[in-house]
């Protein structure tokens, strides 16, 4: 056959040799009249005439086409069943210059690779996908593959193939039409040599589009596979044109290499010494010597209330003053559900000695910013500890112990009354500054400037810690 | 650089950037979240890659495409992500490609809970996926170790050419302690084995795939030589008041954090404790749990989960040593008072006079 002859010349990104086994040099390994075989040559016709073949990465799949690297004498990456367009993502996101084609079989890419040919086409990829649809299983022994025509048999389907059952056949090209990004798509069949040259050309144009870095290409092969089929090469090729082409309509269904623009170059990477500033590891403030702790300190705090009342602030704001006076500090938060069902709680621990566990499972200091959080952790308060509650009148009966120093105050409408509720946590680090002898208020003054960033909020926080303050001092 | 309150799950990303990290690809997950966050804030930033992949799956094989362009890479995820991630571990350790993924541990099995769980241990550190293969698994207990141990970690990947683990859980990640990062290195050109698209690398090829028997078994038995290369040179561990403890207490992540106040309050309680926190998972610091074995007269090992780290301590002492489990799951936590409680109800009872001071 003419075409046959067309497609046995060797193109020069194929290897001379073929290192498979030593006693077929030149033989693939496919069965004859595979399709296989004559898509691997139109591939390779296509990546010699665009003159690509250093900057070629071939991604070989799970299936009959696993041994592309023997032939393919390009850079080659042999990948897991299916996930040849996640595994060429990763590749051509990384390498911009180079060229990815993804090889792979309609088991493959239409059943157990779904999910990453959607995406990656989704995502506008810039590689090309060759999808070979051959309608069966070849590697495993013919089971039944997502494209396999209705009523057609396979050994999973030994009664045929059944619409109810089984589904009907999965059109790949057509689910890939309904996205935005891909540039082109088409389907060719090599059902005979007229297909074939179309399909040759249709290769150069979705290869095309990868040289000029436009996006991402699709091209369903309509594939024979004489042997599964157990037809001879010119049956399965009639198999293809006029059983297959009825599923799956060869043509093409969009190429939008006019109108799409080519991918512009990555911005060039920073020098590496602009690291830490975009890493936010640098601040403005000038660099003073670490302070030296003014006194032994073992603060074990927990700081509860509703979400929403400034929690975890509030214990940001400690952990952070702790560390500028030199202590060593852990902010440990709960998170989750438990914040989802809007109550939130955090450890905090100032200490002299390096902190071991972050955990405070008897603090020696509650802040507790509503009646919940007072019932749920002042058992837990070490005996001769501190309690700062907000709460409108006194704690109920149940919630006190003789063994715990109290300070309870209205503390949000203390907040409301200088401008704000939310400054509620505030007016509590006040009185808990003033009740304890803890840390310098420079230090927390400099945490809430590096948390607070807009001036009249500083403002409302200054005061609020003011008014904290003459709330615990003793008159 | 100066200290600075870092969040663990941050700290990750930071110290990943620094130590030339370029790609990040991963899919949400609490108590895991924060990493693609930052991720996605940093690395662009830094020149490199992020994508929110559609599943682990993808994101496992992205790394795939990513290592196997010679770029440092990593994802991050919990349990059930990370059990999606198999798969292409075991494909990426089978092709010889480094890259980093932290696991931030939360409950199981199933969708279990976001709580602070442990139960991840036998999924990373034996393996995991299909096959004879390892993965490196580092487990810190600290903000600073989240980052010291990520920049360990793809040193560890690129020297070996294998998958590395940070095992950390939900309340490392979560919380907030002072971390002093290093100093950023320069992206390395490719190793020589990579695959970038040029002249130069055309010859290469990454694949996983041996068909011959003879062939497979050398190849396996390549990998096997590293994972004992591993053993030997990098076990770590954190042994604290070990010399004179009569009891040592074993535990990793934030356990390792509990067990250390454990110990300190049971010494001024007179009970001769110390701690035994393995770093390295996998290779486990069997040759240092041997070592304190030899000095003690009991191990309790204590995790969050129902005895996985307690087989591996087994393993090391062989039977040399009576070893007590205390396991909490599900999201709770012990206090160090809870496990003293543990202790003495274990042991006090029938040996008090052996074990308290004075
Ligand atoms: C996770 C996983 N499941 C199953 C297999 C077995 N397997 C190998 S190839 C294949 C199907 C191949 O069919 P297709 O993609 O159509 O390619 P063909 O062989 O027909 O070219 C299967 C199921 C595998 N390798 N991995
Ligand atoms: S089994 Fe089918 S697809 Fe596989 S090589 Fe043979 S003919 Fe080709």
């Amino acid at each position: 056959m003419a075409s046959y002859t067309v497609t046995h010349e060797k193109a020069e990104c194929l290897y001379e040799i073929y290192e498979r086994k030593p006693e077929l040099k030149h033989q693939t390994h496919y069965c004859p009249g595979c399709g296989h075989g004559i898509a691997l040559k139109l591939l390779a016709r296509a990546i010699d005439e665009a003159g690509i073949r250093d900057r070629t990465i071939m991604v070989s799949p799970v299936g009959c086409s696993v041994f592309l690297y023997y032939y393919f004498d390009v850079g080659n990456v042999q990948v897991s069943h299916g996930r040849a367009p996640a595994v060429g993502t990763g590749l051509s996101r990384s390498l911009p210059e180079s060229i990815v084609i993804s090889y792979q079989g309609d088991g493959d890419l239409a059943a157990i690779g779904t999910a990453e040919i959607l995406h990656a086409a989704n995502r506008g990829e810039s590689m090309m996908v060759v999808f070979v649809n051959n309608g069966i299983y070849g590697m495993t022994g013919g089971q039944m593959a997502p494209t396999t025509p209705l009523g057609k048999k396979s050994t999973t389907t030994p009664f045929g193939r059944n619409e109810w059952t089984d589904g009907p056949p999965v059109r790949m090209s057509e689910i890939l039409n309904a996205l935005d990004a891909p540039v082109f798509i088409e389907r060719v069949g090599l059902g005979d040599n007229k297909q074939i040259m179309q399909a040759g050309k249709a290769f150069r144009r979705a290869l095309d589009i990868q040289v000029k870095r436009q996006g991402f290409s699709f091209l369903e092969v309509l594939s024979p596979c004489p042997t599964i089929w157990k037809l001879d090469p010119v049956d399965a090729q009639r198999f293809i044109r006029e059983d297959m082409a009825k599923t799956f309509p060869i043509g093409n269904l969009r190429d939008r290499t006019k109108d799409a623009l080519s991918r512009p170059a990555p911005k060039p990477a920073p020098p590496i010494a602009e690291l830490p500033r975009i890493l936010e590891l640098t601040d403005d403030t000038p660099e003073e010597p670490v302070a030296t702790p003014s006194k032994p300190l073992d603060l074990r705090l927990r700081i509860a209330g509703f979400g929403g009342q400034g929690v975890l602030m509030l214990g940001e704001v400690l952990a952070e003053a702790g560390l500028e006076a030199g202590y060593n500090v852990s902010w440990l938060p709960s998170y989750g559900p438990e914040m989802r069902s809007g109550t939130s709680n955090c450890h905090v621990r100032i200490c002299s000695d390096p902190v071991d566990s972050p955990l405070v499972s008897n603090p020696s200091v509650l802040i507790a910013m509503n009646e919940p959080s007072l019932r749920k952790f002042l058992p837990s308060v070490e005996p001769g500890g501190m309690v700062i509650y907000n709460g409108e009148t006194e704690p109920p009966e149940d919630c006190r112990r003789p063994d715990v120093r109290f300070i309870t105050a209205h503390f949000t409408a203390l907040a409301d009354s200088l401008g704000s509720s939310k400054a509620t946590n505030i007016v509590m680090l006040g009185a808990l500054l003033e009740a304890e002898d803890l840390i310098e208020e420079k230090y927390v003054a400099s945490a809430l400037r590096g948390k607070v960033k807009s001036q009249r909020w500083l403002n409302i926080d200054f005061a609020a810690i003011e008014r904290g303050r003459e709330i615990a001092c003793p008159v | 650089m100066k200290a600075q309150l870092t969040k663990g799950n941050e700290a990750i990303v930071k110290a990943a950037v620094l130590a030339g990290a370029r790609a990040y690809y991963g899919y949400p997950i609490t108590p895991a979240s924060e990493i693609a966050e930052a991720a996605a804030l940093y690395f662009p930033q830094a020149g490199g890659v992020f994508l929110q992949a559609e599943s682990e799956v993808g994101a496992v094989n992205m790394l795939y495409g990513a290592a196997s362009a010679g770029v440092r890479c990593m994802s991050a995820s919990s349990g059930p992500g990370i059990s999606l991630m198999q798969e292409g571990l075991s494909y990426l350790a089978g092709a010889e490609l480094p890259c980093v993924v932290a696991d931030i541990m939360r409950g199981g099995p199933g969708l279990g809970n976001i709580n602070p769980e442990q139960g991840d241990y036998n999924q990373l550190v034996k393996g995991g996926g299909h096959g004879n293969y390892k993965t490196l698994v580092l487990a810190p207990s600290s903000a600073q170790e989240m980052a010291d141990l990520t920049a360990w970690a793809f040193d560890l990947a690129d020297e070996f050419r294998n998958p590395v683990a940070v095992l950390a859980d939900g309340y490392v990640g979560q919380m907030m302690e002072p971390v002093r990062f290093a100093d950023p290195i320069p992206v390395a050109p490719p190793p020589d084995w990579a695959v970038t698209g040029t002249a130069e690398s055309r010859k290469n090829l990454i694949t996983s795939l041996f068909l011959l028997a003879d062939e497979a078994e050398r190849h396996v038995r390549h990998l096997e030589s590293k994972y004992k290369e591993a053993e030997r040179k990098y076990t770590r561990a954190e042994c604290w008041r070990t010399d004179d403890a009569e009891i040592v207490l074993v535990g990793y992540g934030i356990v390792g954090r509990i067990l250390k106040a454990a110990v300190e309050l049971g010494r001024s309680r007179g009970m001769a404790l110390g701690l035994l926190r393995p770093i390295t998972l996998y290779p486990f610091p069997t040759v240092q749990v041997r070592e304190v074995g030899k000095r003690v007269k009991a191990v309790v090992v204590v995790e969050l989960s129902t005895g996985q780290l307690v087989d591996d301590v087994r393993l090391a002492l062989n039977g040399s040593v009576p070893i007590e489990l205390y396991s909490r799951v599900g999201g709770n936590v012990p206090s160090a008072e809870e496990v003293l409680g543990f202790i003495q109800r274990t042991f006090m009872q029938s040996r008090e006079e052996a074990l308290i001071h004075g």
